[in-house]
């Protein structure tokens, strides 16, 4: 099993990004996301720094990907898309159709990433037909169903042809909108937001009126309320998962990442309070299965 | 410019036909289709006389093929389209991959409509499905102002676009929202409907009308107000102790009003929304539709959205409110 760093989902100030791919560099994870994938108006970080930042982190011996948008809807934001497929060095994460397309104009491999509409064997060797490596399962689906769509890659003789990430750990990316909902918590709109999504570094809680978490509004990003955590799954992935990823909450998401990684090879339970698991297992996404 | 109408049952596609829909969109009795609700869409004599009543006053008849298929179950999905193009349906429209590649290979003749539920936004990704599936019109989420509309209208001259006009606001971009998965474990994508009625319970208590959607509580109702359906994207909810809607307000997007920018845009079709609407419904949006595109139509230059019209589709929209959605820049 490979380990992954996702990209950081959320608004950081460039010192803490720097910061916490410090410690990235530090770390076992075999594979490391970089970039912006929520909002074109998060321009800390321009597509320059995250090449050089990604030069960094594949000189300490991580393989590093650079995760593109999702949402795309200005002819700007393609334009950066380009800049960053034209990298020269990494592979990039396709997480709209038109990165996908794009790749494929300029005979560059991809990953194809969770926000990409993928959801069987016949659509994954149309993907691998136009350069896919890799793809991150959406983050809605079960172990039944990679079970079966991995034995059907199978049957058609693909499955050696990609690897296979899952989205293990962190608030799950659940809905991409026109509107900017931390903006609108604020009062503010979205053309004047202020970019005031970095004054909150894990998004804003979202509670039903009887207080349970529900959701987490992370700009044009809605995530589930509760941090999803398959560290205690991970035996039910054997043979099926090639990659597990971990997408960062803080620096602490780095040490969750070493746990799991032990995990892996003992049976000793971890405890996850407060966390949900449901989507592997099939359920609702928000509810635990032990 | 097609008006494109709604239909989840027989007396739907009548009244479409009836009250001026230049074609009609519909979908089959399974999970093949996004409005996958128990008495709702088409199977066996019901789907003959659609297709009998579609011919006879020579309208379009467009299905909607539009969820992802589950592994070890395509075959159901491909014979929803083998289905169509038997029934001589002028056009499916898609989403999955899988679905269009199966429906280049074995059907290369049969007209393909690009789903909202693909969720292609930009340029690159509509040349995407044009140039692996010979897709002929993609139908636009409604995320997009009408500035980025008209850009993409420039940018990709040799496509049909179509846009969402009138009904219930997807205010996330359409297929990729889990909300509903998250809290009920189905999917629109995979199951085919968002807030599955199974899983809607209303509760009067002390503190008001409750509604519940797999026992969350979604919002909470005062004596004067009007109960919605409790679609996740439309409750209250509280961030930082404020309770509000969080995320979009129960409104109806009304697009009447830039007709013009519309079909200055070469705009090929407006899609009414509501398959899980009454008859009743579909006949008196339809009829407001078809007058507004005569009267752009006859005299183009003094088109103005009449009051009148407003008034009927407002009280046929969800908290008797409509909104540009996202083609107006300030609702962002």
């Amino acid at each position: 099993m490979k380990y992954s760093l996702g990209p950081i989902l959320y608004y950081w100030p460039t010192q803490q990004i720097e910061e916490f791919y410090h410690l990235a560099k530090a770390s076992s994870a075999d594979i490391i996301y970089i970039g912006e994938t929520v909002c074109s108006k998060r321009r800390n970080m321009k597509a320059n720094d995250w090449i050089e930042l990604g030069k960094q982190l594949s000189q300490a011996g991580k393989e590093v990907v650079i995760s593109t948008m999702a949402l795309l809807e200005a002819p700007s934001e393609i334009r950066n898309l380009k800049k960053l497929i034209d990298n020269g060095d990494f592979l990039i994460e396709a997480n709209d159709v038109s990165a996908i397309e794009e790749a494929h104009q300029a005979k560059l491999p991809f990953v194809c990433g969770p926000a990409v509409n993928v959801y069987n064997a016949y659509a994954l060797k149309v993907l691998l037909d136009q350069g896919m490596q890799r793809w991150v399962m959406p983050v809605e689906l079960s172990r039944d169903w990679l079970r079966k769509l991995s034995g059907e890659c199978h049957e058609m003789n693909i499955r050696e042809r990609f690897e296979i990430e899952v989205f293990a750990y962190g608030h799950l990316p659940l809905a991409y909108s026109a509107r900017c909902f931390t903006a609108q918590s604020e009062g503010k709109s979205k053309d004047n937001c202020e970019t005031c999504c970095i004054n909150y570094p894990n998004g804003r809680e979202v509670k039903s009126q009887e207080g349970q978490p529900l959701f987490t509004l992370n700009g044009i990003q809605t995530m589930s309320g509760d941090c999803y955590d398959l560290i205690n799954d991970q035996q039910s992935m054997k043979g099926l998962v090639d990659i597990v990823r971990i997408s960062p909450l803080g620096e602490e998401s780095i040490e969750h990442l070493e746990a799991f990684r032990k995990r892996a090879s003992s049976a000793e339970h971890y405890p996850t309070p407060d966390t949900v698991n449901g989507y592997w297992h099939q359920i609702a996404g928000i509810r635990q299965q032990d | 410019m097609e008006l494109l109408c709604p239909a989840g049952s027989l007396p739907a596609v009548k009244a479409a036909v009836d009250h001026g829909a230049d074609a009609i969109y519909i979908g089959f009795k399974d999970a093949t289709n996004a409005r996958h609700f128990a008495g709702l869409n088409f199977d066996g004599k019901k789907l003959d006389k659609a297709v009998d009543y579609l011919k006879q006053h020579q309208r379009q008849l467009h299905i909607a093929i539009n969820t992802f298929a589950h592994p070890e179950q395509h075959q159901l999905w491909y014979q929803a389209i083998d289905r169509a193009v038997d029934i001589g349906a002028d056009v499916v429209i898609l989403a999955d991959i899988a679905l269009l590649e199966y429906a280049k290979q074995h059907h290369p003749q049969l007209t393909v409509h690009l789903s909202v539920q693909a969720s292609a936004t930009n340029a690159s990704a509509i040349a995407f499905y044009q140039r692996n599936f010979n897709v002929k019109r993609v139908v636009l989420p409604r995320v997009l102002s009408m500035h980025q509309v008209k850009q993409l209208a420039r940018s990709c001259p040799d496509i049909e676009l179509e846009v969402f006009a009138f009904g219930s606001l997807c205010v996330m971009a359409e297929g990729r929202c889990y909300l509903s998965s998250y809290l009920t474990g189905e999917s629109p994508n995979t199951v085919g409907a968002c807030s599955p009625a199974s899983f809607v319970r209303w509760q009067e208590t002390e503190q008001g009308l409750e509604s519940r959607l797999n026992d969350i509580l979604i919002d909470r109702y005062g004596p004067a107000e009007t109960a919605g359906y409790p679609t996740l994207c439309k409750g209250r909810f509280e961030v930082d102790q404020r309770v509000y809607h969080a995320l979009e307000e129960p409104t109806s997007l009304n697009t009447l009003e830039l007709l013009p920018e519309l079909f200055a845009a070469n705009i090929a079709a407006v899609k009414i929304e509501g398959r899980q609407r009454s008859p009743a419904y579909v006949a008196q949006v339809t009829q407001v539709w078809r007058e507004a595109i005569d009267s752009y139509q006859r005299d183009p230059s003094h088109y103005a959205a009449k009051s009148e019209w407003m008034s009927r589709l407002a009280k046929l929209s969800e908290g008797s409110q409509t909104t540009l959605g996202a083609y107006h820049k300030a609702w962002q």
